[in-house]
């Protein structure tokens, strides 16, 4: 029907490679004016860095990117700028101690002829353009002052001074109240009218069905198709979404679970999650799904004992306790494999056998002495199992794969010997056949009893290795599943908020 | 190459710790301080006498006590520039205990524990509160010798009974000093410390990454607190041995000692953001300071000169290897 109107921005056969990784293999998309396309996909389907691609952030390896028809390349961000592309980010970059105004015009400010800022001239645009999205701030007022809500008014400002043709929402109400999000819609609602078009992505089905007009689907870096709202619906797009074959086969053992192991009960924290409680029991694998910001690591960390809890108690055998510190958690036998590898989990600069002893000190030392050889024998045990490839133990862990740096961070924790194992995104980007040492490893540790909980963001993996999963959604437990109920469509409407499921059974 | 599924050996080690000490930051520093020994005895006929030479020690030896325990501070990622004022304060607190007829044990303890006491208000201050060390160790520098101005003016306190000069003016046998046998047993102590304990482990870590080293289940916290006090307990040490051999108290003592620690430290091989370094390289680094200060004093060399000689020998020192590297590559 709107087939008619060509479009402002059109990507064909994008390609992006990271070390490791293929975020974006061959994909395309096309922006209409005065149109809203919403982009959907689960994580690591390539949303963000298409958004990158379409700032100037990262350069494309193949493909073009056609303005009007016409191809260009954004080698920067201001180039993408000039074309008339702008981004309102998750958090955009704003200044808290400059004024509204200086935040919508830092960069391109009207200058007077002596080449300085016009002041005069600036505020009385940043009017204008305030009262054009129907934002009645002060220009004057510094932007610290303002709530949540007015600083993305004034990004959005900001993206419009610069005579935007595309404009790319990402996530934008990620941080908004229902009465703030009802004011963004009247907002998108006025772009469209002033013929922009509009590249909305969110993860929330009702907002895509409320403002969008056509609708694109990412998955796994690769293009799934396109088309209008109005002729789909929630099954479709979440079929769209998840609808991989699950090919990877997953060395998952039949479980012998046991009695609990771990008891939360009404864990919370100011901000991050809210009533968490579940049971894990021993030789369980229990997964952990959910959107990016969901609060699956922050729960996971505080019951390691790097955030303490503001309310609710576990119990570990007999004792009911909070666990406030990380020695706490390793001496109750919790441990922890962070998803920030480099950062949280390795010590680089240590060698492999000094990363691995490090919370087992008090077992390969005497009288708080170190010794070397028990040091030695320790590591290599650990290191063995999970097949580690090094030149030595003496080497530096920084030198090592992402995937042999996990099985260091991994093998430091079983030297605990420890009841519970928490991992966080284990195979996150990490190459295949650490994968699958990984997952073979995770199977054995339940056989043998331990308590397991995997988070993970990518549904195969979940499936494929959890005797049950918890889906978490906005810091709260969304749903459980168990058994035949464990369907990528499940866990994917669990997530994104759709309530009832008989449009997923019926597909 | 071999495919087994499990268990594919690694070795302990590719390189033999005698081969890696070889080509250490230490042999270099052995080297420059046997050059320096070599070229300072060949320069003036006076450098070779025994006596000569044991005076030379006070150089160095009360900054290297100091210097040891901040070693392993820098290694773990902190430091502490109110050394000096530490000393400054400690050696007030014994003055005016001395004016009340404190016995020498007593003037001990109290430097020491006034030593403790600085060292635990720093502590608290950064690995309680976690406020940056730079900037609480710049105030706690003003802080400790503010306080021995307000008690003394520009007064002095001398007069100390003369069992307490031992520490700074006593042998132990022939030219050996009480502070050099100090200097000694506080090398091999912090020495055990750093390279042979579960702590001395922690510290690198802590250093290294410690966010890591927290992740890890280590008390990152008490770690760095325990060392802030070892650093004050050193400098009531070394105010205790500076005192005794001065025989008075001015609030200027020990001015600028600080900086002349930490640099000893940096020489010695020291990552100055922490993660790497040995006692080892400390103990060379100190003797190579004290030998360069002592050979200048000998031919003369005034005090301004001697502070831009060592200036230039640690930059000189600090760039060398980046240098050899640069050039390797091109």
């Amino acid at each position: 029907m709107q087939a008619q109107t060509s479009p402002v921005l059109s990507l064909r056969g994008i390609v992006k490679t990271f070390p490791g990784v293929r975020a974006l293999d061959g994909v395309q998309m096309d922006l209409y004016p005065g149109q809203v396309t919403a982009l959907v996909g689960e994580n690591g389907a390539g949303k963000s860095t298409i958004v990158k691609i379409l700032t100037g952030i990262y350069q494309p390896d193949e493909g073009k990117i056609e303005v009007d028809g016409v191809e260009t390349r954004f080698p920067t961000a201001q180039a993408a700028g000039q074309a008339g592309v702008t981004a309102i980010h998750q958090e955009t970059v704003l200044f808290d101690e400059l004024s509204v105004a200086e935040n919508i015009f830092i960069g391109h400010a009207p200058r007077n002829r002596f080449g300085l800022i016009d002041r005069r001239a600036m505020r009385t645009r940043a009017r204008e353009i305030l009262r054009g999205i129907g934002a009645d701030l002060n220009p004057g007022v510094k932007l610290r002052d303002l709530g949540i809500a007015s600083k993305h008014l004034v990004a959005i400002a900001r993206a419009l001074s610069i005579d935007a043709r595309v404009v790319i929402m990402d996530e934008p109400t990620a941080a908004l109240s229902h009465k703030e999000i009802a004011e963004l819609y009247e907002l998108v609602e006025k772009l469209k009218a002033q013929g922009k078009a509009i590249l909305f992505i969110s993860h929330k089905f009702d907002e895509i069905f409320r403002i969008a007009d056509r609708w694109t689907v990412f998955r796994d870096g690769q293009f799934v198709g396109e088309g209008l709202m109005a002729e789909t619906n929630e099954a479709d797009l979440v079929r769209m979404m998840v609808g991989r074959s699950v090919d990877q086969i997953y060395p998952k053992r039949p479980a012998r679970i046991g009695k609990p192991a771990l008891t939360v009960a009404g864990y919370c924290h100011p901000t991050e999650f809210d009533e968490i409680s579940f049971t894990l029991h021993e030789g369980e694998i229990l997964g952990f799904y959910g959107l990016v910001g969901a609060g699956r690591s922050e729960v996971m960390q505080s019951l390691f004992g790097i955030t303490q809890p503001s309310k609710g108690a576990c119990r570990m055998g007999g004792d009911v306790r909070v666990i406030r510190s990380t020695s706490q958690a390793v001496d109750a036998g919790i441990v922890y494999v962070p998803e920030d590898r480099g950062r949280q989990g390795t010590v680089k600069g240590l060698p492999i056998f000094q990363n691995v002893t490090l919370p087992s000190l008090d077992r390969t030392s005497r009288a708080g002495f170190l010794r070397m050889a028990e040091e030695f024998a320790l590591a290599r045990e650990y290191t063995r199992r999970l097949d580690l490839r090094a030149a030595s133990l003496d080497q530096d862990v920084g030198l090592l794969s992402g995937g042999n740096q996990q099985k260091v961070v991994i093998a430091k924790w079983l030297a605990t010997k420890p009841r519970v194992i928490i991992l966080d995104e284990p195979t996150k980007g990490i190459d295949i056949g650490s994968k699958a040492t990984v997952h073979d490893f995770m199977s054995e540790l339940a056989a043998e009893g331990l308590a397991v909980i995997m988070v993970s963001s990518e549904i195969p993996e979940v499936l494929g290795m959890s005797d049950r999963v918890i889906v978490m959604r906005e810091g709260r437990i969304a749903a459980e599943f168990e058994g035949d109920a464990m369907t990528p469509e499940n866990l994917v409407r669990a997530a994104v908020g759709i309530t009832g499921s008989e449009n997923g059974a019926a597909a | 190459m071999t495919t087994i599924q499990t268990g594919r050996h690694i070795p302990d080690r590719l390189t033999s710790p005698f081969s890696r000490a070889l080509k250490s930051w230490e042999a270099l520093l052995l080297i420059v301080a046997v050059a320096i020994f070599v070229l300072n005895s060949l320069a003036s006929p006076y450098f070779l006498d025994p006596w000569n030479l044991s005076d030379a020690t006070f150089n160095f030896t009360e900054k290297a006590m100091i210097a040891f325990a901040m070693a392993i501070l820098i290694i773990a990622g902190d430091i502490d520039l109110s050394v000096g004022a530490i000393i400054a304060l400690a050696s007030t607190m014994m003055g005016v205990a001395m004016t009340l007829g404190a016995p020498t044990p007593v003037l001990v303890l109290l430097g020491l524990g006034t030593g403790l006491a600085c060292g635990a208000f720093n502590g608290l201050l950064v690995a309680r509160l976690g406020l940056p060390a730079i900037v609480v160790t710049i105030g706690t520098m003003s802080l400790f010798r503010g306080i021995s101005y307000i008690v003394l003016g520009d007064g002095a306190f001398t007069g100390y009974p003369a069992s307490f000069a031992w520490f700074g003016q006593g042998y132990v046998f022939w030219v050996i000093t009480v502070e050099m046998v100090i200097f000694a047993l506080a090398a091999l102590g912090f020495g055990i410390l750093l390279h042979r304990t579960n702590f001395g482990r922690m510290a690198y870590a802590i250093g290294n990454n410690a966010t890591a080293a927290r992740f890890s289940g280590i008390r990152v916290g008490r770690v760095r607190f325990i060392l802030f006090l070892l650093t004050g307990l050193m400098s009531g040490v070394a105010a205790i041995c500076l005192t005794s051999r001065l025989g008075s108290t001015r609030p200027s003592i020990a001015f600028g000692f600080e900086l002349e620690v930490v640099t000893i430290v940096v020489l010695g091989g020291v990552a100055i953001l922490g993660g790497s370094g040995s006692i080892t390289g400390v103990v060379l680094a100190a003797l190579v300071m004290g030998l360069v200060t002592f050979g200048l004093g000998l031919l003369n060399v005034p005090g301004i000169v001697m502070s831009i000689v060592v200036g230039a020998l640690l930059i000189a020192v600090i760039a060398l290897p980046r240098l050899w590297a640069m050039l390797r590559r091109g």
